[in-house]
This record gives C-alpha cells, structure tokens and sequence, in this order.
C-alpha cells in the first residue's frame, strides 16, 4: 500500500525549518478535524456535507504525497456524487494511514 | 503586487503565503477564511490580486466572483479541476492552480497575473480611440471604459495627473495627460491653446483679447497659440 511521505512538504520548505514547523504543526490541527467533519457527514449520511469533506481531505492526501489515494478520494467523491459509498472503507484506510503518519513528523 | 488569500483551510492559505514570500513585489495584504470578511475589506481596499478558493462553504469563490464589483486579477485555487472551463467565462480570472501548489506552477500564474496588471494600468493611463472614422474616444474611468463622441467635446483641461473632458452632456475625471488626448482628437477641429486648455474650435462663441468663450468657460489663450488659432478661424 502507498505510504505518505514529505516530498511536497520538503520541497516547499527547501530547508526554511521555521516553516516547515508552521505548515506541520498546522497540518496536525487541521487534519483531525477533516476527518472529524467527514466521518459525522458519513454517520448522518448527509451526501453534499460528506462530498465536501471529501474534496477537502483531497488536498492533505496529496500534500502528503499519496497519488494513487488522491485519485481514490477523487473517485469516491464522484461516487458520493451518485449517493455510492462503495469506496468508503479504501478512503478510510487513507484517512488511517495519514493519522499515523502525521504523529511521526 | 498587492494580494489576499481567500480560503477556508489554513493549510492552503499557509502555502499560497509562502509561495507569494518567495516573489519580490508580491505583498499580501490580508488572509481570510471566509469569501464574506473578504468582501468586506475589498469595500474599503483595492487589490491587484486575489488567490480565491473556489470551495468554501456557503458563499463559494464563483458566488464571490459574481458579487464583487469591478472584480481585480483573481486567481482560482482548488483541488478540482472540473471547475476549468467554468472559470475561463470570468475575464477577471488570470489563472487556475491545482492544489497543492507548486512553485513553478505559482511563478507561471504570477506572471500571468503581472502581466495583465500592467495591461491594466496601461490601459488606465492611455485613452484609445476605437476608430478614428467613428469619431468616438474610449475613457478609462474606475475599471471601465466609457465611450464618448469626439464632437461633443467643447473643451479638455489638464488639472495634475488628470483631465477633465467637458462636453454637451457630460463631464469627465481621466487619470491621463492632455499630451494623450491631444494626439487622439482630431487636429482639424481641437486646438491646444494654452498649456492647460485643449478647446474645440467649433464651439468657440466668441474671442475678447486672449480669452475665449466657449459654452460657458472662459478659456486663456496662450501668446504662442494665439496666432496658430486665430489663422483656424475664418475671420472676414
């Protein structure tokens, strides 16, 4: 499975440690509240909430560098679109792996 | 370049920030987290450019672009691309980019944006004529271009960075310089009689020493113009 990484994050900052601190830190905070949004959106099976919550996931995957995620959230949000939750559990997986990966930076 | 960021997610505003302190001359002025404060600051503040994100909740980027009165420079930030096309019907939008940003992507979209700045501040400084045969001028005034018949212009006067262009109906404030519009006006009919005063000979009611009248105006006429006006007229 895809593993987030730092390249973006790493060639944005080119060495400013400052702010890579800032963008991380910020990153942190506002990740967990995503996916806090995105999963009551998904408890109360509110499809326009959950579609929006989605697209905004869409631009931490890809800060995170996870491509093949990103064409995944991509997906499922058209999905959503269409009322379909077929790709809820593969979005979860990126929603986990993310979680874990920001405790490491 | 003076610049907001408009976006709901911080993590967006952060990096479009960043990007913008790595350009000289691109100085951002303000962030918001909502379209709705920043309508307010654009009603007390001029910008040359706004990074505006298109989702954002309630009041999204393309209600806001609509809203906006004279919209400046705008350029779209968003994770989907599906909104390309709908964002090329704005004139007002210079470019697009792809969440999440990247630096030579941003550099692009900045020269886009800066040049369409200096587009529009050549534009506010020159006036232009659409067709010299058509007899009309276009005026930029507040972002606008106002159109006016040459024959209605009685007289033009220079006051500092502006003129001011009187005619029949109207008159006009244009940050320009009586040099520009004297080479747009027509040379058979307007004259520049003094330094400050260009006039069109047609309208002159009557000539007293080195005045003119015309319509209400009385108009200096310089020691050097003098003759050149007076062999326009067809004196008896």
């Amino acid at each position: 499975m895809e593993t987030p990484n730092k390249s973006y994050i790493d060639n944005l900052c080119r060495g400013d440690r400052a702010f890579e601190t800032k963008l991380v830190a910020v990153i942190k905070s506002e990740l967990p509240e995503e996916i806090k949004v995105y999963n009551e959106a998904f408890v109360s099976t509110n499809f326009k909430e959950l579609a929006e919550a989605v697209h905004k996931l869409k631009h931490k995957i890809s800060i995170l560098g996870l491509e093949k995620g990103y064409a995944l959230a991509a997906q499922y949000e058209n999905e959503i679109h269409d009322e379909q939750l077929e790709l809820s559990q593969n979005f979860d997986e990126i929603l986990d792996s993310m979680t874990e990966y920001i405790k490491t930076l | 370049m003076k610049c907001i960021i408009i976006d709901d997610e911080a993590t967006a505003r952060l990096i479009i920030s960043k990007h913008c302190s790595d350009i000289k001359g691109l100085n951002v002025l303000e962030e918001f987290s909502n379209a709705m404060d920043a309508m307010k600051y654009l009603n007390q503040h001029t910008v040359d450019l706004i990074f505006l994100d298109i989702h954002m909740p309630g009041f999204n980027g393309i209600d806001f672009i609509q809203t906006i009165k004279n919209p400046p420079n705008v350029i779209l930030t968003t994770s989907d691309p599906n909104f390309a096309i709908e964002a090329f019907e704005y004139d007002c939008i210079v470019d697009y980019l792809i969440k999440p940003v990247t630096e030579e992507r941003f550099n692009k979209a900045i020269n886009k944006a800066s040049n369409s700045v200096k587009v529009a501040q050549k534009t506010e400084t020159n006036i232009t004529t659409q067709d010299s045969t058509d007899n009309v001028l276009y005026v930029n005034i507040d972002r606008r271009l106002i159109k006016i018949d040459m024959p209605s212009i009685y007289l033009v006067e220079a006051k500092g960075d502006y003129i001011m262009i009187k005619t029949e109906t109207k008159n006009y404030i244009v940050h320009s310089t009586l040099k520009k519009i004297e080479d747009k006006l027509p040379d058979h009919t307007f004259l520049k009689v003094h330094r400050s005063y260009v006039i069109n000979v047609s309208k002159i009611i009557d000539i007293e020493d080195n005045c003119v009248l015309i319509k209400k105006d009385i108009i200096p006429v310089s020691r050097s113009n003098r003759p050149i006006l007076m062999k326009r007229l067809n004196l008896l």
